[in-house]
């Protein structure tokens, strides 16, 4: 089937000058290229945001420190959630299911390449927009350079009046810009979900992870554009003397909470739905076992993108909706825990009787597992209104959604990191490296977000600049930071093992993992054109089918 | 789920998925149709807030004969779409050069709408809520007119050079998908500015 290779003569390949190399790399519109420039960028604002939360953290670290300026402290952690959303999270998962989707339904390339090409450098240059507003950002007013009126930018804080100069300009500018490079990837997703599958590649046999990229696609169409549209009302309001978010004129400050919010929700289960899709391929091939109720999984994750829309107003408990507003949004919030539970117990079930190998990618996994339910656990905590009245902006929350991201999303990036970078480059990631960047993760990981709950409770708010001696913050905001540069450290480690593997990691073969899906069927790192001839599946597991010719998955399903 | 065994030669036969370029233009219209509500949703919220005249009620006529204008050419786009199809070259130029020029007097009509409410009425994208949020609504959507009006223009172009035949026809209907969202969702806009806002 799939796995032969066109071979081209030696002679004909030739070393290029690294000029024509790099004008490769500029121009392509190979999906695979496009998905590791993706991982590329996201990579490197990665290592910006993460700075950027050093210096929070080292500002925090014991009371009325002065480590930087108030002002340059709102600069950072409004850059620090703005990278680490838009330029770190939706670029990796962007660049994983570019990589991967293709490759996994047996098509040539993604349904519109250069679409693929142009969505990918307006999110990049989206990213440097936002980061040229440290030398840009002040204009002529000298009014401060970089955005600080914190990743949603409530209103009147956006207005020209309180925030004079460019900085919010660049904000609203780039996420405009990267927004409209969403856009266009999901419509791409789609596209080539629902119409370049291979033949014999039905949408019930589709991996998961093809099935839940389509499902965030759609819900980048309507939640995304939302973010858009406020960001169009934004700017009308700062250059064309508009007053949507004007309230001396009228306007409403809340309309925008709710513009952002019916985005910003959404948003969090576009980032998760991807993370849950790199489970749904890695949990079942380290347990040697099928993934326990394929339907149910689809059926759970469409749920999820329903309920997930009518979810958003939990956010604003404390604006002073009334009773019925406020038990909505409260039963909602509870009601979309119910398939993500579903999609936990299959995860289980998927392990349960398998023989499972603790491999890092599944160290990763099983990390996600634990805990992504807390942070499910503190978040069903918080849709009960009264709790959330005490809670809200306060450190707690901080502290879940940082679970939900770090815990959640990121190790599962990781671990897909871990399971297809053999894939990519063709060598395997250390296991030794990887064991440490695991456990040192894992140690930094619950150091700062456990502990970050305590002076949430104790009625520490976010985003404050520093805080009283004696009020018993201190000792837990200086194990916060210690676990933050523990987390640091294994990002370095992590950086290493991939430059260091990339020289020296052990040769990977097409099948390392000895997995199921199509993408193994290749040589490692594909060429170019994916598949010499059309592969034909006939189940979900074609590469069992292949490998086990007299007990092929295609007679039970 | 489904449980059956198809054998590889009959699933190779039997291969047939959607195309591409109207999944991805229904999927740009669903994004779009997003944008769009949340601009209705501004308007609606925002009807008689506004602090300072003029009111809807005072400034606005109801731009009956453009809307008809609008709404014809889409059946006009239809209609080229489908001779295109079945190969009748001249008809759909002349069918596509129609629903041009129904779309422009359209754009003509929202000019003069906007020139009479700016230097008659006084009523400018500043002036109040009312202004704000109805020159953005509207002036979304006649932005969606222009950028499809180019794009009509430049299938035209091409039809004069005789390169827009039957095997372009595929491309035709998705670029009409277009076309008649934007007439959709002048009725709406329609709809809300001027029979329910006033």
């Amino acid at each position: 089937m799939a796995s032969d290779a066109i071979t081209v003569p030696v002679g004909q390949i030739e070393a290029r000058p690294w000029v024509d190399e790099l004008h490769q790399w500029l121009t392509t519109v190979d999906h695979k290229r496009l998905g590791i420039l993706y991982m590329f960028s996201a990579l490197l604002f990665l290592v910006i945001g993460g700075v950027e939360a050093l210096i929070i953290r080292i500002q925090l670290m014991h009371s009325h420190n002065n480590f930087v300026s108030p002002e340059v402290f709102n600069r950072m952690f409004t850059m620090h959630g703005t990278t680490m959303i838009f330029f770190v999270a939706m670029p990796v998962l962007f660049g994983f299911a570019n990589y991967l989707i293709p490759l996994m339904i047996g098509a040539r390339d993604m349904a519109f390449p250069r679409l693929n090409a142009f969505s990918f450098w307006l999110s990049f240059l989206g990213g440097l927009l936002l980061y040229f507003s440290f030398l840009g950002g002040s204009g002529l007013y000298g009014a401060g350079n970089a955005p600080d009126v914190g990743w949603w930018a409530y209103a009147p804080l956006g207005a020209r009046a309180f925030s004079p100069g460019h900085s919010s300009d660049y904000w609203t500018l780039s996420l405009l810009v990267s927004g409209f490079g969403s856009i266009g990837t999901a419509i791409n997703i789609i596209a080539t979900v629902l119409c370049m599958r291979c033949p014999g590649m039905k949408l019930s046999r589709m991996p998961l992870l093809a099935w839940l990229n389509l499902v965030m696609g759609g819900m980048v169409l309507i939640a995304i554009t939302p973010l858009s549209a406020a960001q169009i009302m934004l700017l009308i309001d700062r250059y064309l003397g508009g007053h949507f978010f004007d309230t001396q004129a009228g306007g409403s400050a809340v309309l925008w909470m709710h513009f952002f919010w019916i985005f910003g929700h959404p948003e969090v289960y576009i980032l998760v739905i991807p993370a849950f899709a790199f489970l749904s391929e890695i949990i079942p091939v380290f347990s040697r076992k099928p993934i326990f109720g394929y339907p149910v999984m689809v059926a759970a994750t469409v749920a999820i993108g329903l309920v997930s829309t009518s979810v958003w107003a939990h956010h604003m408990f404390t604006i002073g909706m009334n009773s019925y507003a406020n038990s909505f949004f409260a039963i909602t919030t509870m009601a979309v825990g119910v398939p993500t539970g579903i999609k936990i117990f299959n995860w289980i079930g998927t392990m349960w009787g398998g023989k499972i190998q603790f491999k890092v990618p599944m160290l990763f996994c099983i990390g996600f597992l634990f805990q992504f339910l807390i942070a499910g656990l503190t978040g069903i905590i918080q849709s009960c209104v009264p709790f959330d009245w005490q809670l809200s902006l306060s450190y707690f929350v901080v502290a879940h959604f940082h679970y939900v991201i770090v815990g959640g999303i990121l190790f599962a990036i990781f671990g897909a990191f871990y399971y297809w970078y053999p894939k990519m480059s063709g060598r395997m990631l250390s296991e030794r490296l990887g064991k440490w960047h695991f456990w040192l993760f894992l140690i930094g990981f619950h150091l700062t977000f456990d502990v970050m709950h305590i002076p949430g409770l104790l009625g520490m708010p976010r985003r404050i600049y520093t805080y009283e001696p004696g009020r018993g913050w201190d000792t837990l905001n200086f194990i916060i930071t210690i676990g933050a540069f523990i987390q640091a450290i294994a990002i370095l480690v992590f950086v290493a093992n991939l430059i260091i593997s990339y020289f020296k990691g052990a040769r990977a073969g097409n099948d390392p993992w000895d997995a199921w899906t199509l993408e193994w069927s290749i040589s490692s790192p594909p060429p170019a054109y994916n598949f010499a001839t059309v592969p034909t599946v006939a189940s979900r597991r074609p590469l069992w089918d292949l490998k086990h010719p007299k007990d092929p998955d295609s007679r039970y399903e | 789920m489904t449980a059956v065994t198809t054998s590889f030669p009959n699933a190779a036969t039997e291969w047939r998925l959607p195309s591409r370029g109207k999944v991805a233009m229904a999927g740009l219209i669903i994004a779009e149709s997003a944008i769009f509500t949340i601009f209705v949703v501004a308007y609606l919220f925002y009807l008689g807030k506004s602090i300072a005249g003029p009111t809807p009620r005072e400034v606005l006529e109801t731009p009956i004969f453009y809307t008809i204008c609008l709404l014809s050419s889409s059946l006009t786009i239809h209609l080229a779409a489908k001779s295109l199809e079945r190969d009748y070259g001249r008809l759909f130029l002349g069918l596509w050069l129609l629903t041009i020029a129904l779309g422009g007097l359209f754009l003509y009509g929202t000019a003069q709408e906007w020139h009479r409410l700016i230097y008659e009425r006084g009523l400018t994208i500043s002036t109040n809520l009312f202004g704000t949020t109805y020159y953005s609504l509207v002036g979304l959507h006649a932005f969606h007119v222009t950028v499809g009006l180019i794009m009509l223009l430049v299938v035209a172009i091409f039809g004069f050079m005789g390169r827009v035949g039957v095997s372009q026809s595929d491309r035709v209907a998705v670029l009409s998908m277009y076309w008649h969202f934007v007439d959709a969702v002048w009725v709406v806009v329609f709809t809300v500015v001027y029979v329910l806002g006033r």
